[in-house]
């Protein structure tokens, strides 16, 4: 099946009957949105005509400031210099692949991988080597593994791609041991890692783990996002970078769009010097956990024997692995037509992995839709069983191509 | 003045492929009749609309299921509303491709030979068995199909042996009953059918030559993924066998207005039968709007034609 089939059907997962756990849009409706009205509104009326004009093509400096208080809360310390405001991470993950590689360079990412990566990844023309995750995130061996096979070859990888906290799409955690150990394997062999945490906030369980860039601040790009923890639609995020790196980050964000957006970035920043942006994120968390819980419970309770699924401390993903012989992409069309979508798992390797494998999100349904969800889309693996069982197919093999996931606006 | 309603969207996989069609439909009805067009999808709200508009006419852009398969037609139906296209009992039969197989097969017409199942029938008797005996029966290359619905969703060529049993989990993801039918390796051509109350005529054929060799989904939607040549490469004599063959199936399945029927042509130049479509698809990439320009014709004009035709028969 190729990818724009795949979009097609994601184009029916737009209508309100169905239930989508295929989206990864945040639940901005649980703002404060009278408070977020008076944000606007009091930043248009002090400082209209800084917000309404080009700024730095580096960012706005108090902003800058204030992420450093964000980032204070996974240990992350830095001089208010060494930020880049972005037009979300995205942003940043394209700067940094633009400077960093060129075509052929090989990039190592866990497998499965945030897709968004993949794709800039693939424009920029980089060699993408998937190296093995297992339950605590990134596996130290695979990776040493991947890093002396290239060695062998005559090749060095540019950069390691890390997403540590409440992975998407895997739904994994790395344990601080784990990231120093990574940190170390990334040192010793001269590698740049790219460390992604959007999600760092969003943990359910204690305090937010502390990033590797905590560890390290040379060999570590840092990229954070306001997407997750205030609102998407402003479209912010930034990353932390030795300044070598730093001045190349902002003369190709010049290049790319002059400036982020002053009037974005002036409302994050007048939002988190006036309200209680930490209550929020707290609120968040709770709204989250609540739909972690629903997801999970109900997977518990209806999923067909032989299915498993990763149990996510944060975050907005759980990482399913269907029975043997089933083919998530190959099912994708009989749960659409049983008003349940989910994303298949091909879309997160680019290399035809994932086969077996579907990604769901919590973040945006209510509990009871979640439960409803897993209902429907039991019946649908269900039914999927009875038809493999029917045709004793081990898999239905057909081709994927492309990046097969729903465009970012869908629920 | 009263306006027009273009319907488009729905539940069904073609969705996408729908809405496509339906703004391209509306924007031209606009611009041609100078009276408001609404668009309105298919959901819990359209009786509502329908009541609260009344629109003098209801254009159905909609494809796969409650769009061709008839229901949402006799709705209008139903509800006394003038609606451009086939009656509902035409679409269905032409939905069904097995059925409307069988028709044009009975009127003289050459179409692959057929077998269409349910996935119940393969559990009760065994897939393995049931297989081999329809490999034999039709002979390789086999084209599996949704035996309903279009753009080429779970469509796929058998090849091998090994193939087969993936391509029907493929068909059965889209449909309770799949359809086996003999591949016939040729020149595909679409023949689009304008019914005015001058008659009934074939509009030049439209010939499909996707990049990839096989006209898919991506085939169809992905512009310049696909090389048209309208009108298609063909004698005289065959073009005019292939109009021919497209309006008898428009009357065969007693459709109205206008219909696509695709055709495929084997290497001895004998015009195969594959399906017709009540609601042809009418994106920037479509057949219909093709051949409508080949024709001198214009999208806007001709669907306001159908309009006034529609509202005249009430």
């Amino acid at each position: 099946m190729q990818a724009s089939e795949i979009r097609a059907l994601f184009a029916v997962a737009s209508r309100p009957e169905v239930v989508s756990l295929a989206g990864g849009m945040p639940f901005v409706q649980a703002l404060n949105m009278e408070m977020m009205a008076d944000t606007v509104s009091k930043l248009l009326m002090e400082r209209g005509a800084t917000a309404l004009q080009y700024g730095s093509g580096q960012g706005d400096v108090m902003l800058r400031e204030q992420i450093l208080d964000v980032m204070a809360e996974v240990k992350v310390t830095a001089h208010p210099d060494d930020i880049i405001v972005t037009t979300g991470s995205q942003m940043a993950l394209d700067l940094v692949t633009r400077v960093f590689c060129d075509p052929g360079d090989v990039v190592l990412v866990e497998a499965p991988s945030y897709v968004g990566a993949l794709g800039v990844f693939r424009a920029y023309e980089c060699d993408v080597i998937h190296v093995a995750m297992d339950d605590e995130g990134l596996n130290p061996e695979a990776l040493s593994e991947a890093i002396a096979k290239l060695g062998t070859e005559g090749r060095k990888a540019k950069m390691i791609y890390t997403i540590p906290s409440f992975h998407n799409p895997a739904g994994i955690t790395q344990s601080q041991e784990r990231r120093t150990r990574i940190l170390q394997i990334a040192k010793s062999a001269g590698i740049l890692l790219l460390e992604d945490d959007p999600y760092g906030l969003l943990g359910f369980e204690g305090e937010p783990p502390a990033a590797i860039r905590s560890q390290d601040e040379e060999g570590v790009i840092y990229l954070g996002s306001f997407s997750k923890t205030i609102a998407s639609g402003l479209r912010v995020g930034w990353a932390v970078a030795p300044h070598g790196v730093r001045e190349k980050l902002v003369l190709a964000a010049e290049s790319a769009v002059l400036c982020p957006s002053n009037y974005s970035q002036l409302t994050i920043s007048e939002y988190l010097a006036t309200q209680p942006w930490r209550e929020q994120i707290k609120i968040f968390r709770e709204l989250y956990r609540e739909r972690r819980d629903a997801l999970l419970d109900s997977l518990d309770q209806l999923m067909p024997a032989g299915t498993t699924w990763t149990k996510p401390a944060g975050g907005f993903y759980s990482w399913v692995t269907l029975p043997d012989g089933l083919d998530a992409t190959a099912m994708l069309p009989r749960a659409v037509q049983q008003l349940v979508a989910y994303v298949p798992g091909t879309g997160f390797y680019i290399d035809g992995q994932g086969r077996q494998n579907m990604r769901l999100s919590y973040c945006y349904p209510e509990p009871e839709r979640i439960r409803e969800g897993v209902r429907r889309l039991a019946g649908v693996i269900e039914g999927e069983l009875e038809i493999a069982a029917t045709f004793g197919t081990s898999s239905a093999l057909r081709n994927s191509s492309g990046t097969n996931v729903p465009a970012p606006d869908l629920a | 003045m009263s306006s027009y309603l273009v319907l488009a969207g729905g539940l069904s996989p073609e969705r996408d492929v729908s809405l496509r069609s339906g703004r391209r439909v509306a924007e031209a009805l606009r611009t041609a009749s100078g009276v408001e067009v609404i668009e309105a999808d298919v959901d819990a709200s359209l009786i509502e609309i329908l009541h609260k508009h009344r629109p003098a006419c209801v254009i159905p852009v909609l494809h796969g299921a409650a769009g061709e398969d008839g229901a949402l037609r006799d709705v209008l139906t139903s509800l006394n509303l003038p609606f451009v296209g086939a009656k509902g009992a035409s679409a269905r039969l032409a939905f069904d491709k097995p059925v409307a197989k069988n028709l044009l097969s009975r009127a003289g017409v050459a179409t692959p030979a057929v077998l269409a199942l349910p996935h119940a029938t393969f559990r009760e008797l065994g897939a393995g068995g049931l297989l081999t005996g329809i490999r034999e029966y039709l002979g390789l290359p086999i084209m599996v199909k949704p035996a309903s619905g279009g753009s080429a969703l779970g469509a796929s060529v058998v090849r091998t042996a090994a193939d087969f049993p993936s391509a029907m989990v493929g068909a059965f993801a889209y449909s309770e009953i799949a359809m086996m039918e003999q591949y016939v390796k040729g020149t595909e051509v679409a023949i689009s059918v304008l019914e005015t109350h001058e008659g009934v005529i074939a509009l030049p054929a439209v010939e499909i030559v996707p990049e990839s060799g096989i006209y898919d989904y991506n085939s169809r939607y992905t512009a310049g993924s696909t090389e048209f040549f309208v009108p298609a490469r063909l004698s005289k004599d065959l073009a005019a066998e292939c109009a021919r063959i497209a309006v008898l199936a428009h009357e065969v399945l007693g459709l109205r207005d206008w219909s696509r029927t695709d055709l495929i042509i084997d290497e001895a130049g004998t015009p195969w039968f594959l399906e017709t479509n009540a609601a042809p698809g009418m994106t920037e990439t479509s057949l219909y709007p093709q051949a409508l320009h080949a024709a001198g014709l214009n999208l806007g004009d001709i669907t306001n034609v159908l309009v006034q035709q529609a509202i005249a028969r009430g």
